[in-house]
């Protein structure tokens, strides 16, 4: 094909462990990962020239350092690594981290992964009294979890936007539908509006079964230059066109986690479109497509309101339109453009340093055809979008 | 004898029990305001030269979003009622400072109680209790035509 940039590359293979409540030591599910990665690739170890680690901080030093802790249990190589962490954006940047290795020229092919091991119930911040870490101040002043910010946010779509309870259920009740499709998802259960709008309200107006669970689970990636993808006998690769790690602009005037307040917006202009916004618009300029061009998307639904929210961000519809494309079933597999046919964070829970990777993952099989049941026909063009707290955008644009 | 009443955080709020305000800095030169208070220099790019002025924020502002905790937020959070009692979260738009700054809702008041856009007024509020001293915070309560009659005040939900 003509016209294709010099900053892309191929994504040669995929893996994945699947996501639960496993109760096992992180690496295990990273290891299962790079070796169904490698396999996919037709690839050895030993070929692999660079691993990007995305970090986990919830299973102590070796969680700091992914890149290396993955290395070392394939068996030393010698070769470089790195290790990033960007809360729930840290597999973007491993992405971008080993996209830049190859670019440069510093290696043919990489792979990247992430795994976790998390504890039971609301994500909590690191044990000590630190008085000027604001995110172990939201909980000590305002009791404020993440759920917290997911309810304020979903409570403001509904007095500006007119969502309702249901709306937000409709979401989990098609992320179910997709999950159930999808063996390497947490639940694999199909659940009734009913069911939805019966489980307990967590963070009004959000319910238990809205709002994202932590996970165990893992995810790699094989990446490599255009060129090795060629020698190495893949002679159209599934490609990456765009990484999106972007920071927001001052002021940021949406409250976001772990924060107390806005930016203020009193003394200098506003950067004009808002942080959410301009995370995928970045990964679209890199990729010279846009929202238009799209046959799915993967979402961050850390909550089903959320998951709204983004249609509008990625720019799937205007604000404000985002439950009428909800309830019109375009979003739905089989609609005009189905997002989260994975089954999201909704069927998964959250595996922080391994879900933006397995984001790409899902990605990967729906435009190979290799999505079974839950299979998006004809997919050519997927975007996956998410964001970290303390500012991390994530986005990936993959083609074929 | 009376417990000493103390802030949970130094320096983010005043302690006048009438008419508490929030502290914030504020960038002389863009006009910028930041709470919890930045001492360090202007976060505004091409301003860290300016200097950062201690200010009051406004006691009051319009309700942006709200939200609640129906279940017990995990520690560093120190709970005060056993069992647990949900409570409300605030996010309250300012005027004057463009901002919108969280905080707990004082006891009493559920979220049907709240609507967007609503006035909010600053209070101050025990927060939790030790041996010798009472720890406080800044809440938001709804003021003006929404200010708490003393029947839903001896009406916790």
């Amino acid at each position: 094909m003509s016209g294709r940039s010099d900053k892309e590359i191929a994504v040669i293979g995929v893996g994945m462990h699947p996501w639960g409540k496993w109760g096992r030591w992180f690496v295990e599910y990273g290891v299962k990962a790079i070796s169904d990665a490698l396999d996919d690739a037709r690839l050895e170890w030993r070929d692999i020239q660079f691993v990007a680690g995305a970090d986990t901080v919830r299973n102590g030093y070796p969680g700091y350092v992914a890149g290396a802790t993955f290395a070392q249990a394939m068996g030393w190589t010698g070769i470089p690594i790195s290790s990033s962490y960007a809360a729930c954006a840290s597999g973007a940047q491993a992405i971008q981290s080993a996209r830049a290795q190859i670019l440069a020229g510093f290696c043919d092919v990489a792979l990247v992964v992430g795994a976790d091991t998390t504890p039971k119930g609301f994500l909590a911040p690191t044990k000590g009294e630190r008085q000027a870490d604001p995110d172990w101040l939201r909980f000590r002043l305002l009791g404020a979890t993440n759920p917290t910010y997911f309810g304020l946010y979903a409570r403001r779509r509904m007095d500006e936007f007119g969502a309702t309870e249901e709306d937000f259920a409709r979401v989990k009740v098609k992320n179910s539908r997709a999950g159930a499709l999808n063996p390497y998802a947490r639940y694999q259960k199909e659940f009734t509006l009913e069911e939805v709008l019966a489980s307990p309200v967590v963070a009004d107006p959000l319910r238990l079964l809205e709002i994202c669970a932590t996970s165990d689970g893992g995810g790699a990636l094989v990446v490599s230059s255009l060129d090795f993808a060629r020698r190495h006998g893949v002679s159209d690769p599934i490609r990456i066109t765009g990484v999106s790690t972007v920071t927001p602009e001052f002021p940021n005037t949406v409250i976001e986690m772990p924060n107390f307040a806005t930016d203020s917006a009193a003394g200098v202009a506003g950067p004009g479109t808002t942080f959410r916004d301009s995370i995928a618009a970045a990964a679209y300029e890199q990729a010279g497509v846009g929202p238009d061009d799209l046959d799915l998307a993967e979402v961050y639904d850390l909550s089903s309101a959320l998951e709204l929210d983004w249609y509008e961000n990625i720019g799937l519809c205007k604000q404000g339109e985002a439950e009428r494309l909800l309830r019109d079933g375009d979003t739905t597999l089989g609609g005009r453009i189905p997002v989260n046919p994975s089954g999201g964070l909704g069927a998964f829970g959250e595996a922080v340093p391994a879900q933006a990777i397995a984001q790409v993952c899902e990605l990967v099989w729906q435009l190979r055809g290799q999505a079974g049941p839950r299979q998006v026909e004809g997919a050519a063009v997927g975007l996956t979008v998410n964001q970290g707290l303390f500012g991390h955008g994530s986005s990936v644009i993959v083609q074929r | 004898m009376a417990k000493q009443r103390v802030p949970a955080i130094e320096g983010w709020f005043s302690m006048d029990e009438g008419r508490p305000a929030l502290l914030g800095t504020r960038c002389s030169e863009s006009g910028t305001y930041f709470f919890p208070p930045e001492n360090a220099q202007s976060r505004v790019p091409g301003f860290a030269g300016s200097t950062l002025e201690e200010v009051r924020l406004s006691r009051t502002g319009t309700l942006w979003s709200y939200t609640n905790a129906a279940y017990q937020p995990p520690e560093p959070f120190v709970t005060t009622t056993e069992p647990f009692e949900p409570f409300c979260i605030a996010a309250v738009e300012l005027a004057e400072e463009q901002m919108v700054v969280l905080g707990q809702v004082v006891a009493g008041i559920g979220v049907e109680d709240l609507e967007v856009g609503m006035e909010m007024e600053l209070v101050l509020d025990t927060l939790y209790e030790d041996d010798d001293n009472a720890y406080v915070v800044w809440k938001w309560r709804p003021s003006g035509d929404h200010a708490l009659t003393d029947q839903v005040r001896g009406d916790p939900r």
